[in-house]
């Protein structure tokens, strides 16, 4: 599932000649690969034991919501994401308008704002006792809801558009990250045959970047599917909210799992539909990337669309939340003297960090090993199984990471008492280690996506020649691949860290004692809609996201030489 | 060479001397939110030297008990509603808290019937009304929410939320579950809008104009009088009556907060301790005066404010673990009847 990005071109290695059988390479990545896919196959083993059959309750009464409002969810959020982020990434890559170069960064920043941070502070802007509707009120004397229409901002249309607004950065990267790589040779034939600007995307830009836009799809439908604080907040009925249900109002964890893993075999179902539709696509990139682009200048007309259509996602999706949330953290500047503030900021950063560099450590292993092994087809099947984490809920991530974390932990601790007559208790549950671990199961799609694209552009002639030259496949990794593909992993890394430092659900429930991270700060104030108390660590969240966010707009675009 | 050896020992040793400090702890799996529990917490360390460590987390904490077994380092859990407390006890989580002390500052139906959880603060969910549209004595009771003359009136947040559960769940255990759907029904063709926001936010509906009738738990009324750092929440509180409903007959719904001890606890005479602090006078009294709820145990004075606005008032005295068995069937009802649609 995650390498749709790649170029799948048929291996110019003959795979019916046996390759040498590396037993390090092989068993090292399918224990990451099994370790990675742990929690989720936990999940599904929970699924096995439901304390009742839920389905008959849930087929008569809300199952039908769930699926239409899941549906609806994933439609709108994702045509949206699509036509914002790639239409963008188009404009800002391609044709010249004023605000371009600004464009081309702040873009990304939604990217930094958590995705529940925006629905609360919409939510307080636009409802019904906010300071829009108020001042609306005011001006036109109405004096009760009744007499005057405005968009309900606690709906199914508000949700997509607080998931749209943080998500589309997705699609975004990605198809700038292809459009960068895009030959001018192709894009100038198609100025020859006549082709306008628009014809030009539509025709031949689009279809190339088409590997990335799917990435980046998935990607945000999974992140729609595994959200849960957004849709409850706004009372949205999605299957989400229906596993929570199952599990803590009807005390059936075993149902919600099940829940769970409908969703899970969905995401599967939907990444192999498009994987099927694109099998026969093969694509090879030019070798002429030195030619710097050469942009269309658009009519003045034009050229004031494209700089709305691209400020406008920034507008709503960063500056105006932003904005927000400064006036209220401001109010609260006292708190960055307290030491427990620099300790939860110290906490994010650490975990933020470690979970950043063992995600891409593991989807490098994998995405070499794949290589490796282009032929073997299990080795393929654990590499997508284990990015299907990021599908999961956090809370029931976290479920999904105890149950094999406590496991180890009390069967070492059983194996000690009974050779040793000493316990040795837990010793990863409750660990930051097992937040780290968390981390890395669910955001192994992100950073495997970006490794495996990047990794698959590296001619497989590189490997031969490495390999007549005597180095053997770890070392063609770390004197060969690595420095070509610096620009993936250091995206890799960079998205990791930035999502990670917004991850709440399953932080709060596999921390430490007195363990605080920026994000579970914030929750426990915002979750009582008292936001404002927590705003300055909210807008920490934001400003640490930032500058991550522009390093990645540079590693983007430095991807093209001669830029 | 002499210096740096000197400096490591002196390192080394201080952190056997903090090992040796790590006097009597007791660890907490909480439920409630940590700002609301901390005052007391430091007010229990300063009184018996016991440490207090928290993880706060509004789910998942059952399950991680669960799976951390008998090595699980808890030893206390806190929740904000009676709900985790029944799911531990059914799941075998707890032990039974053999405390005079608490037998003696608890009332019974505050208690497990087998001393397996303890409530720790009560709260009404009562009716908030509109001063200006509604007379004071229009509603009296829970029942009286399904009369039609009502109709687009009525704010609530989720049918699903736990408060609402469990209020559903007494009319069940008090007029039956056929009697419950048809009162629900009729609550829902009663919402002025889809159930969302919390509590308060259904005050500020009420204040607005939205309707005229929200339900609500007691102590937000005091957070919302006495809030300073957003005074429109004031207005809010100053908009509406407090009724308390079925005070002709058994008495305004209650839910509790509560505690109970962790069936492997590492350290179950500090999680004793903390408990029966949690019900002593010095901190039920806290409980009045911070968080607005109503302490359960007999004779605390409530605070100024609990007197002025609410006075004394007939509370349904169910066993609320006869109220919590039927949650999973309220919440099934809410989906039954399409309550938060």
């Amino acid at each position: 599932m995650t390498d749709i990005a790649a170029t799948a071109a048929p291996p110019l290695i003959d795979t019916r000649t046996p390759r040498r059988f590396m037993p390090g390479w092989y068993s090292v990545a399918w224990s990451s690969a099994l370790l990675v896919m742990l929690p989720v196959l936990a999940v599904f083993w929970l699924a096995l034991f439901p304390t009742e059959n839920i389905w008959p309750h849930l087929a008569d009464t809300i199952l039908p919501v769930y699926i239409k409002t899941t549906l609806l969810l994933l439609a709108g959020v994702g045509g949206l994401s699509v036509v914002i982020g790639v239409g963008t990434a188009w404009l800002v890559t391609m044709c010249n308008f004023p605000g371009r170069r600004i464009f081309e960064w702040a873009l990304l920043l939604p990217f930094a704002m958590p995705a529940y941070l925006i629905a609360y502070l919409y939510t307080d802007l636009l409802e019904y006792a906010g300071p829009v509707q108020s001042f609306l009120r005011e001006l036109f004397g109405w004096q009760t809801a009744r007499e005057y229409w405005f968009p309900e901002i606690r709906s199914l249309g508000g949700a997509i558009s607080m998931l749209t607004l943080v998500l589309y950065p997705y699609v975004y990267l990605l198809s700038r990250a292809s459009f960068l790589e895009q030959s001018m040779s192709i894009r100038d034939a198609s100025r020859i045959f006549g082709c306008s600007p628009l014809q030009s995307f539509y025709r031949v830009s689009l279809p190339i970047a088409r590997p990335a836009v799917a990435v980046g799809l998935s990607l945000v439908s999974m992140e729609t599917l595994n959200d849960f604080g957004t849709v409850d907040y706004f009372a949205v009925k999605s299957l989400s909210a229906g596993i929570y249900d199952a599990w803590l109002n009807m005390g059936n964890l075993g149902a919600a799992a099940q829940i769970a893993t409908l969703m899970m075999v969905f995401v599967i179902l939907l990444i192999s539909l498009e994987r099927i539709a694109r099998s026969r696509q093969r694509q090879f990139t030019g070798t002429d990337r030195f030619r710097s682009i050469d942009r269309y200048s658009l009519s003045p007309a034009k050229s004031g669309l494209a700089t709305l259509a691209c400020g406008l996602p920034v507008v709503l999706g960063f500056l105006i939340p932003f904005l927000v949330l400064g006036s209220y953290a401001l109010r609260r500047l006292d708190q960055l003297t307290e030491a427990d503030f620099l300790a939860h900021a110290s906490h994010s950063f650490t975990l933020s960090a470690l979970a950043a560099l063992l995600t891409v450590a593991v989807a490098v292993i994998l995405a070499y090993s794949k290589r490796l092994y282009p032929g073997y087809r299990s080795l393929t099947l654990a590499t997508r199984l284990s990015s299907l984490g990021y599908a999961l809920p956090g809370a029931v991530l976290a479920i999904g990471v105890i149950i094999p974390l406590a496991a180890f932990d009390n069967s070492i601790d059983a194996f000690m008492r009974e050779q040793f007559g000493f316990g040795t208790g837990l010793l990863l549950s409750g660990t930051p280690f097992a937040i780290v671990f968390a981390y890395c199961v669910r955001f192994l799609a992100v950073s495997s996506g970006s490794v495996e694209s990047s990794l698959a552009k590296v001619t497989p002639s590189m490997d031969m020649a490495s390999r007549s030259l005597g180095l053997n496949p770890m070392q063609t990794l770390r004197r060969v691949h690595l420095p070509l593909i610096r620009g993936g992993l250091l995206t890799a890394l960079l998205v990791v860290f930035v999502d990670a430092m917004k991850e709440l659900p399953a932080t709060l429930i596999l921390r430490p004692f007195n363990y605080d991270t920026l994000a579970t700060y914030v929750y426990q104030y915002a979750s009582d809609e008292m936001l404002e108390t927590s705003a300055l660590a909210a807008m920490l969240i934001v400003l640490v996201g930032i500058v991550p966010v522009i390093l990645l707009s540079r590693t983007i675009t430095s991807t093209r030489q001669g830029e | 060479m002499t210096a740096k050896k000197a400096l490591l020992a002196g390192l080394a040793l201080s952190t056997f001397g903090s090992l040796a400090h790590a006097a009597d702890e007791v660890n907490i799996y909480s439920y409630r939110q940590e700002f609301l529990i901390k005052p007391l917490l430091e007010a229990f360390t300063a009184e018996t030297g016991i440490k207090a460590n928290v993880i706060f987390s509004k789910k998942g904490l059952l399950e991680r008990l669960e799976h951390e077994g008998a090595n699980s380092p808890a030893d206390v859990i806190l929740t904000s509603d009676v709900g985790p407390l029944h799911d531990a006890v059914e799941r075998d989580l707890v032990a039974p808290i053999h405390s005079d002390l608490v037998d003696a500052n608890v009332p019974a139906h505050y208690r497990s019937k087998e001393d397996k959880w303890v409530g720790l603060t009560a709260r009404s969910r009562i009716i908030y009304a509109s001063k200006d549209r509604v007379e004071p004595g229009e509603i009296k009771t829970y029942e009286d929410l399904a009369d039609p003359k009502w109709k687009g009136r009525i704010c609530t947040r989720s049918g699903k939320h736990s408060y609402n559960l469990s209020l559903i769940g007494s009319i069940i255990e008090h007029d039956g579950a056929e009697q419950a759907e048809q009162w629900l029904t009729a609550v829902k063709d009663n919402l002025a809008r889809r159930p969302q926001g919390n509590d308060r936010a259904q005050v500020k509906a009420v204040k607005e104009g939205q309707c005229d009738l929200a339900l609500g738990n007691t102590y937000y009324y005091g957070k919302m009088l006495t809030n300073d750092k957003e005074p429109e929440q004031v207005e809010w509180a100053k908009s509406v009556n407090l009724v308390f409903p079925n005070q002709d007959d058994r008495g305004a719904h209650m839910s509790i907060s509560g505690a109970a001890l962790a069936k492997h606890a590492p350290h179950p005479d500090a999680a004793i301790k903390l408990i029966e602090f949690l019900t002593s006078e010095k901190a039920q009294k806290m409980y009045a005066e911070v968080n607005y709820e109503f302490p359960v145990r007999a004779g605390i004075e409530w605070s100024a404010l609990l007197k002025e606005h609410m006075g004394e008032f007939k509370a349904d005295e169910v066993n609320l673990g006869d109220v919590v068995k039927h949650r999973a069937d309220a919440s099934r009802l809410v989906d039954k009847v399409g309550f938060d649609n």
